[in-house]
């Protein structure tokens, strides 16, 4: 797509024109699109797991579980459930307003704008599309261009499947990005860093344009003592299929540093790193299992991240670079100086910080005094300190015992608070995100209320003041006359 | 006990970053977190507003001249309410949503935990002074944030009030008030807060939303627009009824400055007449022959808003449109009500939000046209039809976008507080009343707990075809396609 700003004018013109036409409001129109996407990624399963390949160095295996897995669920549970999410819900209205009738009817924001980031390019791109899609919007995307090869996908194929008056694909970088957010949009769906969004949503705030944020953080993993040693196993396998395996850390739900208490810290790193050689061998590059690091700039931020001589000291596994071919080998480093860069940003690699506490429970006080985390991760069978760290600790959602599963619940809400985000999404929440819950209230000419308008007086006024608290019975007396007034 | 002597301290940037300090080391204490400190609060709110009714009716007096009725009727009794509501309901709104899994994850448990967002802005407006304050306060505190209120210093008697009745009433260390106009809100925009709630107008908005942005602070903007009334000609609609409750919508809401008055007319060209004679005859009723002398109407708010409205009737495209009323008293700050018919639409007063007593009719050929001509502009924060054709109904709640729609009635939706309360596109951003407000001012926290039960090694490479298939079946499949990828088809 051409990334004329001239062009770029007509492209919103004509899709704010064809919303009005009304066509994307109709349920067989979004299942025939949804229906569109689940065959896309179905039919072209090879294709992408190669953009990605390209795009990312991801395993064929970790781009079905990750992203085409996903979209295909999500796609399929919104085909199933559109219908339901698009029929009003009823309210009760009070009988003072007899006879009356009130219901919230979900309605589509109209013009709609979706960034998505470079690390699930097809995932973040697809899922929110899908939400934008089922609540009867017209879409432009915008993918990350540190993506290329993904993004030509998306730019190629999506107007082969979809609507093509309606579903639009913006390629470019920040100039593009620049000049897409001096139109105005109904809303705008970020995924991305804090600085983007910060400028995504200064640029919403001149439209008044309302905006869902999905950003990231540092993402804590409190590791308890599991006396239980097969507990203990499956919780590090699930600890380093969570960093490593996930697009090599590169990712907002990624787990970014561990809390262990002082005593169980040999023990985690030992069986860390046991795992490790299970899952990835020794030589990273050739078993292709995991994914490389985005781009230059981005290996060399990770490699900076290391270069602090206090830093490096603390390496305890791994630590070697491949600039070549863009690998950083899954590194594991035991405390580290809390002020370093790798203690104090969001680290997006395969980079695993191990800080140690003196008791657990410490790890409550350390989350709490940085910026709230999309997620926390509390491997523990503590009942009591389960409960201690959802009432006590904030973050976009807690995860016991596992790694990233929430992201396929979708009838969990997924988004931030604070620095990680607002808004929400997945499952209905897609739906809802896009959609704005229009109150309608049913009213009846008969039946009127005299006491309502003007000649004011006494018996008005306390027939008023009787109706807000429902006391029905006083009304009645009220009007008989019976009821003393002060 | 705190009094409402004058202050002569600056309150800049230094003083609102003390301020969002100490409410932060309150709100990190928990304090406000517990359930008995949200019911005291909100007892004491209730308790506020029954024992200082007097000086609240008094200083909406001052500020507006709002008829003692109005003030009962729509600040005080909604805010009784609000409270009350919220007393009620608190337990359940903060109980945990319990939250089904899919196989997917099994075996696991999920549920939706509510938790306060942590210190809180709210920017009220002048209009509803007392209102529109303390309603998204009563949200805040139901979901155990600390508050900071800033109240519109336009409506100046209101602010010193409720910054003596706040500081008697409530906990100090986690509710504060702070008055001023443009520099002190701009000190206080400039502090990092965990959500900002507004009630205002666009270009304010603008202001708010963008220092937001800084922060990353989710906004509630709570706006308005040019709220439409369309009026069915040919279903036989009972007029009286319909007029009247136009003209307490409109008139009798602070006299047409609400955000959800009435703010044109639409409807046919043979029509408009009937409808004019009967609006002037329901107006002679409820204001007497001397409608600017009568007490049951509010004033405007000061003399920039009477030169605004002013500037509306002397508007050129308008002369001669004007059909009844039309009288100004400047030193009162009165306007008589004014009914306009057949106004350009190009107009000034068509291209703003009037919020004043001027009603200008737009004729159409056909009542169809009437979407149009709502659809051609900003969404509304209301829209009102009145009809007794079911097909017109159902075209209607299809085809407009507003906030919140009412059909045969006008604004009762304000008080109904199963129903969401807000804007879209131009008229404002999220929503808030009953359950709303909780949620406004709460961040929903997943929270998924699983076992060390059952774990599929399909997760971890080596990566194999069979995990492949295996992978497939679990994220789309159902029990059957599990069944079958373990028994190695595919």
């Amino acid at each position: 797509m051409n990334n004329n700003s001239l062009e770029l004018e007509e492209t919103v013109k004509e899709l704010g024109q064809y919303f009005k036409t009304g066509k994307t409001k109709s349920v067989t129109w979004r299942k025939n699109q949804l229906q569109a996407i689940l065959n896309l990624v179905r039919e072209n399963e090879d294709a992408i797991s190669k953009a990605l390949y390209q795009d990312l160095g991801k395993h064929p295996v970790e781009a079905y579980r990750d992203e085409l897995g996903g979209v295909e669920k999500s796609a399929q549970n919104s085909l199933d459930s559109v219908e339901k999410w698009m029929a009003p819900t009823k309210s009760n209205i009070p009988l003072l307003f007899f006879p009356a009738k009130g219901e919230v009817l979900p309605e589509p924001l109209g013009v709609v704008l979706i960034f998505s980031s470079w690390n699930f390019p097809i995932m973040l791109a697809l899922d929110p599309i899908i939400g934008a899609i089922s609540a009867g919007n017209v879409v432009v995307i915008k993918p990350s261009d540190q993506a290329p090869a993904c993004s030509s996908f998306l730019a190629n194929t999506l107007p082969q499947y979809l609507d093509t008056n309606a579903i639009k694909v913006i390629e470019g970088g920040g100039d593009v990005c620049e000049q897409i957010l001096l139109h105005k949009w109904d809303k705008i769906f970020f995924t991305g860093s804090p600085r983007v969004a910060r400028i995504v949503m200064t640029s919403a705030a001149r439209n008044l344009t309302p905006v869902t944020l999905e950003l990231g953080g540092k993402c804590p993993a409190i590791f308890d003592h599991l006396s239980n040693p097969s507990d203990f196993k499956m919780a590090v396998k699930r600890i380093v299929g969570a960093k490593w395996g996930i697009c090599s850390g590169q990712a907002c739900i990624g787990i970014d540093y561990l809390l262990v208490e002082e005593k169980y810290s040999s023990e985690v790193i030992e069986l860390l790193k046991k795992f490790i050689r299970k899952f990835y061998g020794d030589n990273m590059v050739e078993s292709r299992v995991l994914s490389r690091i985005i781009n230059k700039q981005h290996f060399e931020r990770l490699c900076n991240l290391l270069k602090d001589p206090l830093v490096a000291a603390s390496i305890v596994h791994g630590g070697s670079i491949d600039e070549t071919n863009l690998f950083i080998e899954p590194t594991i480093l035991l405390d580290p100086p809390l002020d370093a860069e790798i203690m104090t940003e969001e680290i997006f690699g395969p980079l695993l910080p191990v800080i140690t506490v003196n008791k657990i429970q410490e790890s409550i006080g350390f989350i709490n005094s940085r910026p709230k985390p999309l997620t926390i991760y509390a491997f523990t069978k503590d009942d009591t300190f389960k409960r201690k760290i959802v009432a006590e600790t904030s973050s976009g959602s807690v995860i016991f015992n596992d790694t990233l599963v929430q992201f396929l619940c979708d009838t969990l809400p997924f988004g931030g608070v604070g620095q990680s985000g607002f808004g929400r999404y997945h499952g209905k929440y897609s739906f809802d995100t896009f959609s704005h819950e229009k109150a309608v209230m049913h009213r009846h000419l008969c039946l009127e209320i005299e006491p309502r308008y003007p000649p004011w007086n006494k018996f008005k006024l306390e027939f008023i003041r009787l109706a807000y608290r429902l006391n029905y019975f006083g009304l009645v007396l009220h009007m008989l006359g019976l009821k003393k007034h002060n | 006990m705190a009094t409402s002597k004058v202050n002569k301290k600056v309150f800049d940037s230094e003083e609102a970053l003390t301020t969002v300090k100490d409410l932060r080391t309150t709100f990190d204490s928990g304090k406000t977190r517990s359930y008995e400190w949200r019911i005291s609060q909100l007892k004491a709110l209730l308790e506020l507003t029954e024992q200082k009714e007097q000086e609240i009716v008094k200083a909406l007096c001052n500020d507006l001249d709002k008829p003692p009725l109005e003030t009962v009727a729509y600040e005080i009794s909604m805010l009784k309410n609000s409270c009350k509501t919220a007393i009620k309901e608190l337990k359940h709104w903060m109980a945990p949503e319990k939250v089904k899994t899919s196989l997917t994850t099994f075996p696991s448990s999920a549920e939706i935990v509510s938790e306060p967002l942590g210190v809180v802005l709210v920017i009220s407006a002048w209009n509803y002074p007392f209102l529109l304050s303390l309603d998204p306060v009563i949200g805040a505190i139901a979901a155990g944030n600390a508050v900071v209120l800033k109240p519109s210093e336009l409506a100046p008697a209101t602010s010193s009030l409720l910054t003596k009745l706040l500081a008697e009433y409530m906990d100090n260390s986690s509710i504060r008030v702070v008055e001023g106009a443009v520099d002190e809100t701009s000190a206080l925009l400039q502090q990092k807060w965990d959500k900002i709630f507004y009630t205002g107008n666009g270009k304010v908005a603008r202001i708010v939303m963008a220092a937001a942005a800084k922060n990353l602070t989710p906004v509630v903007l709570e706006l308005g627009g040019k709220s439409p009334v369309i009026v069915d000609s040919n279903s036989n609609i009972n007029l009286q009824v319909a007029t009247r409750r136009i003209i307490a919508g409109k008139w009798g809401c602070n006299n047409g400055q609400a955000c959800i008055s009435p703010d044109y007319i639409i409807t046919t060209k043979d029509y408009a007449p009937k409808l004019v004679d009967s609006l002037k005859t329901e107006l002679e009723s409820f204001y007497g022959k001397n409608p600017l002398e009568s007490k049951d109407l509010s004033r405007i708010v000061n003399s920039n808003h009477f030169a605004r409205l002013s500037k509306l009737l002397d508007d050129d495209k308008v002369s001669g449109k004007t059909v009844y009323g039309g009288e100004k008293d400047e030193s009162k700050l009165r306007i008589s009500p004014t009914i306009l018919l057949d106004v350009p639409r190009d107009s000034l007063i068509m291209n703003e939000e009037i919020f004043g007593p001027l009603l200008p009719i737009i004729t159409v050929d056909k009542l169809e046209e009437s979407f149009d001509v709502i659809n051609s502009g900003p969404k509304p924060l209301a829209a009102y039809l009145f009809t007794n054709n079911k097909k017109l109904k159902e075209q209607f709640v299809k085809t407009i976008s507003a906030g919140g729609l009412v059909i045969n009635d006008t604004t009762l939706h304000l008080a109904v507080h199963t129903l969401p309360f807000g804007g879209v596109g131009d008229s404002g951003v999220g929503a808030y009343h009953g359950k709303f407000s909780f949620d406004a001012f709460s961040h929903k926290k997943a929270v998924l707990y699983r076992s060390f039960f059952g774990d599929a090694s399909i997760r971890y490479p080596p990566y194999t075809k069979t995990k492949m298939r295996f992978l497939k079946a679990l994220m789309t499949g159902g029990l059957l396609a599990i069944i079958n990828a373990i028994f190695g088809k595919s």
